[in-house]
């Protein structure tokens, strides 16, 4: 199987409807002679970098298909040659990693398009909360007061619970993760563990980062449990990345 | 015992001395260039619409070779200029 890209430029003067008609001609042209046709891509009206035929705009056009070999080709080209509305024409025959980069692209994995797509997306996004923000006022005050009690529910047993381990100095948002999964949850949890099982909770939680060293974890929970923030800054201060500092050896 | 962090410079390191060039498309895993992609291109081209030289843009040779390919069939399809002036 050969894979083929046929880009060409259609005379602007045409009109729409002889555009597509030109365009569907080729496209089964290649499907009669046993292509298969994996995308057509109509890339619109652009304006040429230099004049061709004296003109300054072409519709642009690509057709990828897929053939067994590559005989239609120069039939194709002659073919396209021939035509007076095509302005120029580029027959291209695609790799593993153009066909790939053709699939992604089409995907909207690749440069612009994604951006474009996740811009839209987030468009959505935003114009859906828009609209659903207004419904919910809309709404009768009984639904309306229902979310509302929703949602501090959602939100409460998350903050009150879960306290921000990270606060403790050593501690990322990996290893806070991994420590919550583990049932530790708030500081006097963390307080109550030695530092080898803090270790050992690690380690099977994730390999990357059995390295860290818990061993001022707990006396930093203690501080951190008693509100005693003042103090559990002063002494992160002197200590270096979780690690007891070099002046306490 | 010396860790790595004690051993002091005399003279910053970081100051000084250009970035090393490198070939973006070995680095970020680019296998295809793309000749219907005129903005992409235009990094290789001078204002002239030159196509820029290896020792400027870094590029390896199997690159930079298909870059040449990219934009000579970009501008037959007149999305990028022969010739021209002040292109960017």
């Amino acid at each position: 199987m050969l894979n083929y890209e046929v880009t060409f430029i259609a005379d602007p003067v045409l009109s729409g409807d002889e555009i597509k008609k030109t365009v569907k001609a080729y496209s089964d042209m290649l499907t009669k002679e046993g292509c298969t046709i994996t995308h057509l891509d109509n890339m619109g009206l652009r304006q040429l970098t230099y004049p061709i035929n004296k003109k300054n705009s072409g519709i642009y056009h690509c057709i990828e298909f897929q053939t067994d070999s590559g005989a239609i080709v120069p039939s194709m080209e002659l073919a396209l040659r021939r035509d007076e509305r095509i302005m120029r024409f580029l027959t291209v025959r695609l790799d593993k990693y153009g066909v790939k980069y053709n699939a992604d692209k089409r995907a909207g994995k690749i440069g612009k398009s994604k951006k474009t797509v996740e811009r839209e997306e987030e468009k959505k996004k935003e114009a859906a909360k828009e609209i659903q923000v207004p419904k919910n006022a809309d709404k009768p005050i009984s639904l309306a007061t229902k979310s509302s009690e929703e949602a501090p529910k959602a939100a409460a047993p998350a903050t009150n619970d879960a306290v921000d381990l990270t606060k403790i100095e050593g501690i990322g948002p990996k290893a806070a993760e991994v420590l919550t999964a583990a049932g530790i949850v708030s500081y006097t949890d963390l307080k109550s563990k030695s530092a080898d099982e803090i270790k050992n909770i690690l380690s099977t939680g994730s390999s990357s980062l059995s390295h860290l060293d818990p061993s001022t974890w707990a006396k930093q929970a203690e501080y951190a449990a008693n509100g005693e923030w003042d103090a559990l800054k002063k002494w992160q201060d002197e200590l270096d990345g979780g690690k007891a500092a070099d002046s306490e050896e | 015992m010396a860790n790595r962090e004690d051993i002091k410079f005399l003279s910053n390191p970081n100051i000084g001395g250009a970035d090393k060039k490198y070939c973006r498309f070995r680095k970020f895993g680019i296998k295809h260039i793309d000749y219907k992609d005129p903005d992409f291109l235009l990094q290789f081209v001078n204002e002239q619409g030159k196509i820029l030289p290896r020792r400027i843009t870094g590029n390896s040779l199997k690159y930079q070779k298909k870059v040449a390919v990219a934009i000579k069939r970009a501008r037959h399809l007149a999305m990028l200029p022969y010739v021209t002036d002040l292109l960017k």
